[in-house]
């Protein structure tokens, strides 16, 4: 919301300085983003008068002498057309600051310092302004728009400084309004404000008009959409002479970046800044049968708006109609059919409530936005209605442009909130809320200075509330407006001086997740957080065929990409694009984790809420190989006091020779392996990838608690086996046979394989460390018997003989 | 006999002088003293001394192995030393190169930054609550007081799954769940992701938050200032201050801004706080009456307030982190930095 001071000061006698009324502002909750200072970029320039002017022969120049009052006497060279001895011109003195413009003398290029300078051999100490080179146009001040020099008035005094003569002396508070606030979407609302900061009275703007009369057949307006327009007013003026704005008016509206288009078209845009009410008018001779009428466009309905955009309207679009044809897109934006042209004699001015959802919506659908559709989207109120058409009539008046008649006509309909509001809040309730005791008669001032009706009742306040403060509801919004304007200052920390005293902490599925975590963090990992979404396209990455589980992902009806589209059904996609982008960036190794959500839908579209499931994922590259991030894994089963099977298997996205199932209490948990070979190149990745992913909430529930186990009177003994067997033969059976010999075998650990000319070709050797942990015995003297038994077992069922 | 004595004295004595090693020592000692050495022998030889000079001959001789015990004992010790000496000059190394890094891990700021919260508010007593991400409009918006129509939707865009199902753009809808199911007193932390159609440098189609409500009798706007001093207190440093300023949120009433004092600056105005010597944190207010109803909680009872900050904007504010996009991508030399 654009505030320019000099605007504000019709409503407000404003006294302090802007940065002061910034302060104020920001107090009260109305946050400036930005404070522009008109001419901030314009120094140096004063009021000089052309005292001589010498054309420069065969050239375009003239030379002047240039009057400045107590700055002195300068020669001037000078290249505008209309340079004459006797005119007051901005003139730039040595030094002073103004924008450069292009050749066409009207865009500006930036900010230029006047120096001191010759132009063909001719001295020149300074430069005489357009209105482009101080930028003010046209609407600010008038003449401005002329490529040459602005003229000056003949009263100001030379040497004075220019920016107040050419309003640029002046602020734009740039504000932040809440959304609750739509009322102070206008400059009259934010003026209410400053009056109240500063306990001033608001001059409110002049509302009245007469009706004149003259010629006008009465027009009938039907509203067949209550709900969506609550409140219509149409009034007819007459006589319309179209011509220029005045130069107050076109300056209100440059200030706030508004061209000026015409009277008619300018009054109901100045309403709209003032007032905060979108108005529009119509010609009323193109409204076939002198009628309007409100109603949902008819599908195949077309409408062709003001700006040349056309649209096919659909049922739930509201359009303004006369008896044929839309005219206006409600709200949004007039038609072309009915537009105001220079020879428009007879007009409607119409000032409505459009409900915002509808607003909204149909801007939305036909991507057709406008200052009246951002204000009807946030919310009017009747009152302003009301107040934004007597307005209109007046300035019709003011500017002398047209005819009041009596054809006005008032939709109020059963949807229409028109009644004052009348409440009681209690003082004490108020000061319960806050915390703090607040005087009620200080209640009363605060309220009185935001235009309530205060009548203090022994606890109660009976209030009435202004009617364009359709936000206020309860006392806590009554409590708001004390405490705004009370202070924030005066509420002083407590801590929960009446609470109860709670029990708070982490619960055990969090504690369990940042246990995880430190022994990732410890195993030497990086956790790393990615989006929860990504393309169907990463499961095209993953070659996954078009029938697997992970292609049922629920996806998103209005993402910001199709990057970013579907809801991840697994992590892989994730961590792999993570991998990429490492390498990319010439990260070369590196091992990540992540604990994160996937979502799973019972059924497509989404009926019930979707599974979400914590999943645990890794990454490796680089120096780490396979059994780098089983070790990982191994580790992931340690920390559950679990123990993790490993079953050779096949992932479409993984080599087939180096990828397991993760198997826990037969239960199949998560896989691990190699990136395989083809996407590693589809992915162009220079170092060989390896990722695991484990059902995070399936590790939860089989989680073994840990038990403390005395520790057994006797020493572990631990002996060395090497063993030469079939190639065929895995690790993970030797393992089991080996524990499956002896309950004193506690761990079994492998250290040396070798495949080679001595063992013979379909043969290799393994070597394991056995230890044997002794119970309430000494178990010493029955090794040799174990490691025999153990000998025996492996020959007997896998063919296995020591080496 | 004697000047055999004499004689072995004196071969002690040269054959000692010139011994290397250890080693070499060992073998003049075998010479000497072995079993067949030559003190052994002259030992044997005392058979064939006259009888009368045999115990002035024993006295000498084992004069002569003791003497010669002591002198190779002493030898040996100095070339012990001597020899441990050089061993210890030939282990010296150079202590400059570099030691055996075992690399450890690192958490990603925002469990740090989320960690470091919860332990904060955990001891003032708050539980965690964690809802799911994908939301209905009920508990994200309608519960919240943010009706279909209401302008407020519009202040944050969501993403959504179909006509009843989004994806939660605010941590608040948490609340919901937690008050119908829980009577008060309430004091829950949700700390969560959520999803808004933003992106740029300080937004994110995803993010997190951290939301609090305190639900209780006479729970103040007084209780809620003093809660968040402590917050900033614990996360920003003791002599950070807190300012309220007014805000709207649909869920809250009043609603307040929260703004810490610059931790970078002091207050003093500087390129953190935008010279204005705050920096907002948060956002936070009284929870709104229609809320509590909505929820079945009785608002003439109880009150409370709310609070929610975005976990990514302390992350960057703590470690001065200028992209939020670096907190999602994963580089390795982003991650590396973070150690807990």
């Amino acid at each position: 919301m654009k505030a320019p001071l000099s605007w504000l000061k019709d409503y407000v006698d404003i006294d302090v300085s802007a940065q002061e009324l910034q302060e104020k502002l920001f107090s009260c909750g109305f946050e400036v983003e930005e404070l522009i200072y008109l001419g901030k970029d314009i120094s140096g320039v004063v009021v000089g008068e052309v005292k001589e002017c010498e054309p420069v022969d065969g050239t375009h120049l003239s030379v002047c002498k240039v009057d400045c009052g107590d700055k002195g006497v300068f020669q001037i060279c000078c290249g505008a057309d209309n340079v004459k001895k006797g005119i007051k011109v901005p003139c730039a003195l040595v030094g002073a600051t103004v924008y450069a413009t292009a050749k066409d003398h009207v865009t500006v290029e930036g900010v230029t310092t006047i120096k001191k300078g010759k132009l063909r051999g001719i001295e020149s100490e300074g430069m005489l302004c357009s209105g482009a080179e101080l930028g003010v146009n046209g609407d600010m001040f008038d003449g401005a728009d002329y490529v040459g020099l602005v003229i000056l008035p003949d009263d100001c005094k030379n040497g004075e400084d220019v920016k107040p003569v050419l309003g640029l002396d002046d602020y734009i508070f740039d504000i932040s309004v809440t959304a609750n606030r739509p009322d102070c979407q206008s400059i009259l609302g934010i003026a209410r404000e400053v009056a109240a900061v500063l306990g001033k009275k608001v001059k409110e703007p002049d509302y009245s008009y007469s009706v004149v009369g003259g010629k006008c057949d009465s027009i009938k307006i039907t509203d067949e959409a209550p709900e969506l327009c609550p409140r219509y007013i149409g009034h007819c003026v007459t006589n319309i002479k179209i011509g220029v704005s005045p130069l107050w008016l076109r300056k209100r509206l440059a200030l706030c970046g508004l061209r000026s288009i015409n009277n008619v078209v300018d009054i109901t845009n100045f309403i709209l800044l003032e007032l905060g009410q979108p108005m529009h008018a119509f010609d009323l001779k193109t409204l076939s049968g002198k009628e309007i009428v409100i109603r949902k466009a008819k599908d195949g309905e077309k409408i062709k708006t003001l700006d040349g955009n056309e649209f096919d309207l659909k049922q739930d679009n509201l359009v303004i109609c006369d008896r044929e044809k839309p005219c206006a897109l409600a709200g949004i934006m007039g038609g072309a059919n009915s537009e105001i042209t220079d020879d428009t004699s007879e007009i409607v001015f119409e000032a409505a409530k459009f409900a915002r959802d509808s607003v909204r919506k149909t801007a939305r659908a036909l991507g057709q936005h406008s200052d009246s559709s951002s204000l009807f989207e946030k919310g009017v109120n009747e009152y302003t209605v009301e107040h934004a058409m007597k307005r209109a009539l007046n300035l019709i008046r003011k500017l002398n442009c047209g005819t009041v008649t009596d054809v006005h006509i008032d939709v109020i309909t059963e949807n229409s909130r028109l009644c004052e509001k009348k409440m009681t809040v209690s003082v004490s309730k108020i000061n319960k809320l806050l915390g703090i005791d607040v005087p009620a008669a200080k209640m009363t001032e605060i309220l009185k200075r935001l235009n309530f009706v205060v009548t203090e009742n022994g606890d109660n306040l009976e209030l009435f509330v202004p009617r364009y403060r359709e936000d206020i509801d309860g006392y806590p919004d009554i409590a708001e407006e004390i405490i705004r304007f009370y202070g924030y200052d005066n509420i002083k920390g407590t801590f929960l001086a009446s609470g109860t005293i709670t029990n708070g902490g982490f619960n055990e599925a969090q504690k369990a997740e940042n246990n995880l975590k430190t022994a990732l963090v410890s195993f030497g990992l990086h956790e790393i957080s990615t989006y929860s979404f990504y393309s169907e396209k990463d499961f095209d990455m993953l070659h996954l065929p078009a029938d697997s589980s992970e292609r049922k992902a629920v996806k998103i009806l209005n993402p910001i990409s199709e990057d970013l589209s579907v809801m991840r059904t697994t992590l892989a996609p994730s961590m792999i694009n993570t991998i990429v982008r490492n390498q990319r960036r010439g990260n070369m190794e590196g091992r990540l984790f992540e604990i994160a959500k996937i979502y799973l839908a019972d059924e497509l579209p989404l009926k019930n809420f979707p599974e979400e499931r914590n999943m645990l994922a890794f990454g490796t590259w680089g120096k780490y190989d396979f059994f780098d991030l089983k070790g990982i894994t191994e580790g992931v089963a340690q920390h559950f006091n679990l123990k993790f099977e490993y079953v050779a298997a096949e992932k479409p996205f993984l080599h087939p020779g180096v990828t397991a199932e993760i198997i826990c209490e037969n239960e199949n948990i998560g896989y691990l392996g190699l990136l395989s070979p083809t996407v590693s190149r589809e992915l162009a990745l220079e170092r060989a990838a390896y990722v695991a992913e484990i059902d995070y909430e399936k590790l939860l529930k089989l989680a073994k608690p840990f038990r403390y186990v005395p520790i057994p009177k006797f020493a572990e003994i631990t002996r060395d086996l090497a063993l030469t067997c079939d190639r065929n033969i895995t690790c993970a059976q030797l393992e089991k046979e080996i524990y499956a010999s002896c309950k004193y075998v506690s761990d079994v650990k492998l250290f040396d394989v070798y495949i080679g000319e001595q063992v013979g070709s379909g043969k290799k050797s393994m070597a394991f460390t056995i230890t044997f942990t002794p119970k309430d015995e000494p178990i010493e003297e029955r090794i040799d018997g174990f490691m025999n038994k153990i000998l025996k077992n492996l020959e007997a069922r896998l063919d296995v003989f020591r080496r | 006999m004697q000047n055999k004595i004499k004689e072995i004295e004196e071969q002690i004595a040269l054959a000692v002088k010139e011994v290397k090693s250890s080693r070499n020592l060992q073998e003049i000692k075998m010479r000497f003293l072995g079993k067949t050495g030559v003190i052994s022998s002259l030992m044997k030889n005392l058979r064939d001394v006259a009888p009368e000079e045999r115990p002035s001959m024993g006295k000498l001789l084992n004069a002569l192995r003791q003497w010669s015990e002591e002198k190779f004992d002493a030898i040996e010790e100095r070339l012990k030393d001597a020899e441990l000496k050089k061993k210890i000059a030939e282990e010296k190394i150079d202590v400059t190169m570099p030691g055996k890094v075992r690399e450890n891990g690192s958490y990603h700021p925002n469990t740090l930054i989320r960690n470091e919260l919860v332990s904060v508010f955990a001891g003032m007593g708050f539980e965690i609550f964690e809802g799911p991400e994908i939301e209905n409009d009920y508990y994200n918006f309608t519960a919240l007081n943010t009706p279909a129509d209401h302008p407020a939707r519009d202040m944050q865009d969501t993403f959504y799954i179909s006509d009843k199902f989004l994806l939660r753009t605010q941590t608040s809808a948490g609340q919901i769940r937690v008050m119908e199911n829980k009577k008060p007193p309430i004091k829950i932390l949700s700390p969560g992701k959520v999803y808004r159609s933003d992106d740029d440098a300080t937004h994110s189609p995803m993010f997190s938050q951290m939301e609090g409500l305190v639900v209780d009798r006479g729970i103040t706007l007084c209780d809620l200032k003093g809660m968040l001093d402590e917050f900033a207190r614990k996360i920003f440093g003791e002599s950070v201050k807190t300012r309220l300023r007014p805000s709207y949120f649909p869920f809250t009433e009043p609603s307040v801004e929260v703004d810490v004092s610059c931790f970078e600056c002091g207050g003093k105005g500087c390129r953190l706080c935008k010279g204005t010597g705050w920096i907002e944190v948060l956002g936070a207010g009284m929870v709104n009456r229609h809320v509590l109803e909505g929820c079945n909680v009785d608002p003439d009872i109880y009150s409370g307030f709310a609070f929610g900050m975005g976990i990514e904007r302390i992350a960057m504010l703590k470690y001065g982190i200028n992209n939020m996009k670096l907190l999602f991508e994963g580089d390795t030399r982003f991650l590396k930095q973070f150690r807990g």
